[in-house]
């Protein structure tokens, strides 16, 4: 559900961001991009994600000669001296939803990148108009920082500009500058789930579709990711299973005439549990018609022996 | 005959409403005015009687789309019921545009109710899943389209639909056969002149869009499905669908007596509104604007709480003074969607536009019933396997369609 390219432009014209757009080949790097994109058009930037060792997760864009040292970096965030390093490519993936070659700052408009910090260069204020990739890596977009900021305000963030390239100490009296803008909440990015369901169990399909939604806000929860779908999976047997099904019908029966019963009349009460329960077992019924009828349906097809190629 | 309206579409407007089946926009940031809408498109309003004649023929209380005016407006949809009753029957066809894997409220809306319509009927439907029209529009690869209409044809088929009366199928796959001679003797009978007074095309647009529009149009004759209606040809179809598509029928009406065949009849709906409340409809572009089914109970309370728009006064005296603005709440819009109850809805539009019920009340309502919605599909969906989609993707008779 990420935003693509066109929803961003979109969303730049709704709030009357002026902005230029240049389209080109895909492009991985920056020398690539200025291939295809003058200088005359703005200043090109270059954008890191970055991950800490407690999970948390950082976009720095900054102008392309500025240099940013990560090790002093990391001593600003008050991570230390290596606490910091390039994210991996499922991160890059599942929190800011765009593919290698195109980190930038627009991705913040995702809600599964709404933990991740972002640092502008503070070099950025001065020049008339930067470069950007508006969520894909074959265009580029550039505007003023106002533009960039308005947008930042328009999803409730605060832009933050820093001069990269300072080096201040960092010690017992003198705190990291750059602590306050370490996230608050970690992220976990399970490992990219293999989403090629080509045999068909109901397990596969529920484990495969559950790591989608929950990946950006997951805390460490794998195993009890796990134990969900066990859960799951057998109350999909529910649809498959004669017993179970005729158990949930009976079960859910006795429930709502158990929270009925106050009711005086019996007649009124079985009037609620038609009312009440029959949508509810005709879906239920459906499913279970459709599930036997697509299994006879792919016995059928497959049933004829193998032919001689 | 119909008449060939001229419709202004696109850009100039906003001084006009635009409803078209690429852009749906309110004039000025109002909000859309059906009755000009049916005024200006021709068709015809879905009043009383005609819900009360669906409950006698059914046997069984209309759904709650028809009591409430979701589904508002038609063409011929009495001249179906009156050959139903004459023992008649018809076939449904609605379809889907798979742009995107995330499905919303809104775009469920047509098939709980196309769902209905088969079970109270007992007719069979043909879903068309236009992988064909997005890989063109929306510029994504034919392997992703394709890959979205299967994805979607499981949101589609949790939607409780029957798999003995239910042909779904993707344009890149069925395209072919009965269906393109169909679409050739379409084509025949639009210039291009007509088809860009219709659609709004022009020189700049590629030809695979001036080409499309008969492939939405051809599955309303039985003729496009030998495996499914052999020697019917004259069988009547109803198309449930959203307003923005009308162009495409009309065009579809206008052609078929030529060919031969019996016009489609439509029944169609208003717009789903945006949680923001902004005119027009909501939109897949902007997640706050909707609730999705892969949302969690979580995610439906804090949108609900956070971004739907409310029609409650400012203060709690102003509040219990004046009550709620009615018109605006989004909240209870929603509820008139969803909340099966007619009493219940009554007893809150009640309470809450005389100042005794707060917003906040409204929208726990909301949220429970929103919730208890999305956690069944959910569940529906889990069940829907690869095979199940193949089944009912497959080019198979459907022997006991009417029963």
């Amino acid at each position: 559900m990420g935003f693509t390219k066109d929803h961003l432009l979109a969303r730049l014209q709704e709030l009357q961001i002026d902005y230029s757009k240049y389209e080109h080949p895909p492009v991985l790097t920056v020398e690539e991009q200025a291939k295809y994109v003058s200088s005359s058009e703005g200043t090109l930037s270059k954008n890191l994600f970055l991950k800490d060792k407690k999970n948390r997760y950082y976009i720095v864009s900054a102008m392309v000669d500025t240099k940013v040292d990560m090790k002093v970096l990391s001593q600003r965030l008050g991570l230390g001296k290596g606490g910091i390093r390039m994210a991996p490519e499922e991160a890059l993936t599942e929190l800011l939803q765009v593919s290698l070659g195109c980190v930038t700052p627009f991705a913040v408009i995702n809600e599964s990148a709404r933990d991740v910090s972002l640092l502008l260069d503070q070099k950025f204020m001065n020049q008339t108009r930067c470069i950007f990739h508006p969520l894909s890596n074959d265009v580029s977009i550039s505007l003023n920082t106002s533009g960039l900021d308005k947008f930042l305000q328009s999803i409730e963030r605060d832009p933050v500009y820093v001069d990269l390239e300072a080096n201040p100490v960092v010690g017992k009296d003198q705190p990291p500058d750059l602590a306050v803008y370490v996230p608050s909440n970690s992220v976990v990015v399970p490992e990219l789930p293999n989403k090629t369901a080509s045999i068909q169990t109901p397990s596969k399909n529920v484990s495969a579709e559950k790591t989608k939604p929950a990946a950006a806000s997951a805390k460490p929860s794998k195993p009890a990711g796990n134990v969900k779908s066990a859960v799951e999976n057998s109350a999909l047997l529910v649809f498959k299973d004669p017993e179970k099904f005729v158990e949930e019908i009976l079960d859910k029966t006795s429930a709502l005439l158990l929270s009925e019963m106050k009711v005086e009349n019996v007649e009124a009460l079985t009037e609620t549990l038609r009312k009440r329960l029959a949508p509810q077992f005709t879906n239920l019924a459906v499913m279970y018609k459709n599930k036997a009828y697509s299994e006879g349906f792919y016995a059928g097809t497959h049933s004829q022996p193998k032919r001689p190629q | 005959m119909e008449v060939d309206k001229k419709e202004e579409i696109a850009s100039e407007t906003s001084s006009e409403q635009v409803v078209n089946p690429w852009e749906v926009s309110a004039k000025d940031g109002g909000r859309i005015d059906y009755d000009k809408l049916i005024d200006q498109f021709g068709c015809q309003r879905l009043d009383e009687s005609l819900i009360a004649r669906v409950e006698r023929l059914t046997s069984r209380k209309a759904h709650v789309f028809l009591r409430r005016g979701v589904f508002f407006a038609h063409r011929d949809f009495n001249e179906v019921l009156d050959a139903y009753e004459g023992g008649d029957k018809f076939y449904l066809y609605t379809g889907r545009g798979p742009s995107s894997e995330a499905l919303h409220l809104g775009h469920l809306i047509p098939f709980m109710f196309t769902k209905y319509l088969q079970e109270a009927f007992k007719v069979p439907l043909v879903i068309q899943l236009t992988d064909d029209e997005k890989c063109m529009w929306k510029n994504l690869s034919v392997e992703e389209s394709q890959r979205l209409a299967r994805e979607n044809a499981k949101d589609i088929i949790a939607c409780g639909f029957d798999v003995t009366k239910t042909f779904i199928f993707s344009d890149f796959d069925y395209v072919g056969g009965a269906f393109y001679k169909n679409m050739v003797k379409v084509a025949k009978c639009v210039t291009l002149n007509k088809a860009m007074g219709i659609f709004g095309f022009s020189g700049e647009d590629h030809i695979g869009k001036l080409s499309f529009p008969p492939v939405q149009a051809v599955p309303s004759f039985p003729s496009s499905f030998p495996h499914l209606f052999p020697g019917m040809d004259m069988l009547r179809c109803l198309i449930p669908c959203a307003i923005d598509q009308d162009p495409y029928f009309r065009m579809t009406r206008d052609v078929a007596p030529r060919l031969g065949y019996s016009k489609p009849a439509l029944i169609e709906s208003t717009f789903f509104p945006a949680l923001q409340a902004k005119n027009g409809k909501m939109s897949a572009s902007d997640p706050n604007s909707a609730i999705y089914v892969t949302d969690t109970a979580k995610d439906i309370k804090n949108k609900i709480n956070r971004y739907a728009f409310s029609g409650g006064q400012d203060s709690i005296e102003k509040h219990r003074e004046i009550g709620a603005n009615l018109e605006v709440d989004i909240p209870v819009k929603y509820l008139s969607f969803f909340l099966e109850d007619d009493a219940e809805l009554e007893h809150i539009k009640k309470e809450y536009g005389e100042g005794r019920m707060l917003t906040g009340e409204v929208k726990k309502r909301l949220t429970e019933v929103l919730t208890e919605m999305v956690e069944r599909h959910r569940m529906a969906r889990a069940a829907v396997t690869d095979q199940m989609v193949d089944a009912f993707m497959a080019v198979r008779p459907l022997p006991n369609m009417f029963e």
